[in-house]
């Protein structure tokens, strides 16, 4: 099987899918010629995260990916949710294919990508550097574990 | 249910092919070069499964030569007229854009080795005409390379003039026939092929099986040397249950073709008719010259790896053109070669069928393909950005 149990289970049945009218923030990557798209609502009250929704266009690993992610930083605070890397989304799923692994940075950016919206919306100023791109776009990406 | 419709990746073993192979394991075990008895009537079996091939592409048996499969029959026609072309001074080889990997791959390598390699557009039908062919063979160009019939778009391609386009200019024309035989009509005499490719698990026969046409007096080269099996031109030990196999699956496939035929093509068109009622849907590939059992579509705003799981997920086998079930990050060469932008191209549906398919299935497929479609839709950012007008629609 190219997946594992946890992945398939997350992509039949993705959590926090769909759209958010009332986001504090809003992140998107990737793009539509690489094949995957991801798009991350957040709601914030009191630098914490107390909703989160999720759009995905993409293979069965960009929407496992993305659901996961959405549970690990559901509840947290800004703070702890910046530190989601794309290896811990990965470790949580039980790993993903070596060419899948980009669905795993991408999930990493749009959660970055969302909350850098919360803070540009509300003129929070930040350190640029945590926000550092890994260029997700065409690439296949390698990751020690 | 289970809906098993991805036969252009492979078709089960009809029951028929599977009865004649069943003796060769263990009753006819011979060694088809053994001179004593088991070996003798082993090879007596290997002649005939010989002839029945031979029949079935209007050949001569001595044209027919057993490989591994497809890709080895591709390979080694490829190889051998590159070989032929060195020796002759011409190094220029003429193919298309959308050809299995199996021949694109072998051209790659052969350019490093110095040829020339010009492959041919297939336009937006998926369809190389014969003309373009005559245009682009030069004085060097030894051999014209084109598929019978694609593999993901279905769309066939007209051999019998690329054949005498071939033939007036004096170029050896090989095509890969590996979606065609065995479906629809292959006539190499009639049709000026010098050589041809084929695979048995494509037709209800066995895996791990092919043959290679040559015609007689063209210059054959052996990629496995050792001893004297197929005339000296494939060494090893003939694999005696897969080539009878092979040979019953596409005597019962020759001898079924027109009632297969309708059958198949009837439920092709349903399935298109019906999934092409999906908003953003198109067809991929020329309607009218078509295998029998291919659809090949794309709906826009999604991806085809989720589609293909999600539809697995309902017992629906297939197949897509998408990057991410091809194990890289690009899509299908095939969809780039007929014109679709990337993103429409990661988006595609392959479902190929046979005669074992019913239309019970079809229907089960018109009803569950949209379903899945529109909730991958309801998922997409891509499929919102193009409801909300802030992307422009490729697919009306």
């Amino acid at each position: 099987m190219l997946y594992s149990e946890k992945v398939m289970e997350h992509f039949t049945n993705p959590r926090n899918v769909g759209k958010m009218d009332d986001a504090d923030g809003v992140g998107e990557v990737g793009n539509a010629v690489c094949g995957d798209i991801m798009r991350m609502y957040i709601k914030v009250k009191g630098g914490i995260i107390t909703d989160v929704k999720f759009n995905t266009f993409g293979c069965g690993s960009a929407i496992a990916t993305s659901s996961i992610a959405t549970e690990m930083i559901k509840g947290r605070s800004l703070d702890d949710a910046l530190m989601l890397t794309n290896k811990a989304v990965v470790e949580a799923l039980d790993g993903l294919p070596t060419h899948k692994i980009h669905c795993s940075v991408l999930a990493e950016e749009a959660v970055k990508a969302a909350i850098r919206d919360y803070y540009d919306r509300n003129g929070i100023a930040y350190d640029t550097k945590r926000f550092a791109s890994k260029d997700a776009g065409c690439h296949i990406h390698d990751i020690d574990l | 249910m289970i809906v098993y419709a991805d036969n252009a990746a492979t078709t089960r073993l009809s029951p028929v092919a599977k009865k004649a192979m069943m003796p060769y394991f263990d009753e006819i075990y011979g060694n088809p070069s053994s001179l004593h008895t088991h070996g003798q009537v082993a090879a007596q079996d290997l002649k005939k499964a010989r002839d029945t091939i031979a029949r079935c592409l209007n050949a001569d048996p001595r044209e027919i030569y057993f490989t591994s499969g497809g890709s080895e029959a591709d390979n080694q026609a490829l190889y051998s007229a590159a070989t032929y072309g060195e020796k002759i001074g011409k190094k220029h080889i003429i193919s298309t854009k959308f050809e299995h990997h199996a021949v694109l791959h072998v051209l790659k390598k052969l350019e490093k080795e110095g040829f020339e390699v010009t492959l041919l557009d297939v336009h937006k039908n998926g369809i190389v005409t014969a003309d373009e062919v005559k245009k682009a063979i030069r004085d060097d160009t030894v051999i014209v390379s084109v598929m019978y019939a694609n593999n993901e778009i279905g769309t066939i391609q007209p051999i019998s003039d690329i054949g005498a386009v071939c033939h007036q200019k004096g170029v050896i024309f090989h095509t890969d026939a590996v979606q065609a035989v065995g479906h629809i009509n292959v006539d190499v005499k009639a049709q000026g092929i010098d050589m041809l490719s084929l695979s048995g698990h494509k037709f209800h026969g066995p895996k791990g099986i092919g043959a290679l046409y040559c015609r007689k007096g063209m210059q054959l080269r052996s990629l496995i040397d050792g001893g004297f099996q197929e005339r000296g031109k494939r060494a090893g030990t003939e694999n005696m249950p897969a080539i009878m196999g092979m040979a019953a699956a596409l005597r019962e496939a020759c001898d079924d073709m027109e009632k297969n035929s309708a059958h198949v093509t009837k439920l092709r068109d349903k399935l298109i008719d019906g999934l092409l009622k999906i908003p953003n849907s198109i067809l991929n590939g020329d309607r009218k010259s078509r295998l029998p059992g291919n659809v090949n579509m794309c709906f826009e705003g999604i991806e085809g790896e989720s589609l293909l799981l999600f539809l697995n997920e309902r017992g629906i086998e297939v197949s897509s053109g998408s990057a991410c079930t091809s194990g890289s990050l690009d899509p299908s060469h095939v969809l780039l070669a007929i014109g679709l932008p990337h993103d429409i191209a990661h988006g595609s549906l392959r479902v190929s069928l046979c005669e074992y398919n019913t239309e019970e299935e079809i229907d089960f497929m018109i009803k569950e393909v949209p379903t899945v479609v529109a909730y991958l839709r309801d998922m997409s950012p891509v499929w919102d950005e193009l409801q909300k007008g802030e992307r422009t629609h490729v697919i009306q």
